[in-house]
């Protein structure tokens, strides 16, 4: 853990109705950083994605298993982890939701509006050790007006499950 | 706040009120059996007013996709009226904003469909 990293942890159960429980803590911990209502809105919808995905697509709703979300906040940065107990993925097989051909797709937009709204998204991933989605949102940017990530990202260790 | 939503008729039309959350699971659903039930109806001019619609997810914007594409296969036409900022902005980020035919008054919406 870094130094002087105040740390919020929230685990939920694998049910979609408990996204709002993590929407609340990221209105939450985002208050302590003075972040204007926009940005507020973007960090809060890249949560909702992350969480759904964990809860959907990665947990398949079992009950059972357990979405981690720990929020590290330090001075210049805001660190959100969200931990599902899935199969893992690998986000690179996602399609390009902008492509003509994908425009019309009625999935797949997820992933690609946590890249648009944070300003640094990974994605650790590998079988039998589920997918760990961490993103990152600087200080700097709640004086920016955002209307999206520097496109700064990484993609770590990811495999398909 | 789960997601309602209202049917009624101004003259061809069918004017669909949209008020709540619309995201993954219930509200997903509950949308999209309201516009195949009015297509069910043969009502194929529809009119999606999203002006109390607090939230919407990736899958909440997939379900007007569906709902567009569904409408269009019957040979009618979807429209969206009067969007909130946040589901303006993340059309315009998912480019289904010029896809979309959207309006912000309802009588012009209205006259802008196909008279029968």
């Amino acid at each position: 853990m870094k130094p002087d990293a105040s740390v919020t942890e929230v685990v939920l159960e694998s049910k979609l109705e408990n996204v709002e429980q993590a929407e609340e803590a990221t209105r939450s911990v985002c208050a302590k950083l003075g972040f204007d209502e926009e940005t507020v809105f973007h960090i809060e919808m890249a949560v909702h994605e992350a969480v759904i995905n964990a809860i959907h697509h990665g947990n398949k709703e079992d009950p059972l298993k357990k979405v981690y979300i720990k929020f590290i906040l330090l001075e210049e940065t805001l660190e959100i982890h969200v931990q599902d107990e899935g199969p893992g993925f690998d986000p690179g097989k996602v399609p390009d939701p902008l492509a003509k051909e994908n425009l019309l797709n009625i999935s797949g937009r997820g992933i690609f509006l946590v890249r648009k709204f944070m300003d640094e998204f990974r994605v650790d991933s590998s079988p039998g050790k589920g997918t760990e989605v961490i993103m990152i949102k600087h200080v700097d940017s709640r004086i920016q007006s955002n209307q999206g990530g520097t496109g700064r990202e990484h993609e770590g260790d990811s495999a398909s499950g | 706040m789960s997601m309602k939503a209202t049917v009624r008729q101004v003259d061809s039309v069918t004017v669909v009120d949209v008020s709540g959350r619309i995201t993954l699971g219930e509200s997903c659903k509950e949308l999209r059996d309201v516009i195949r039930g009015e297509l069910g109806k043969g009502h194929k001019n529809i009119l999606l007013n999203l002006a109390d619609v607090t939230y919407i997810d990736s899958s909440g914007i997939g379900e007007l996709v569906s709902a567009y594409t569904a409408v269009s296969n019957q040979g009618g036409k979807l429209k969206l009226l009067n969007l909130t900022k946040k589901v303006h902005d993340l059309l315009q980020i998912t480019k289904l904003y010029t896809v979309f035919d959207v309006h912000d008054d309802e009588a012009r919406a209205v006259s802008s469909f196909p008279t029968a």
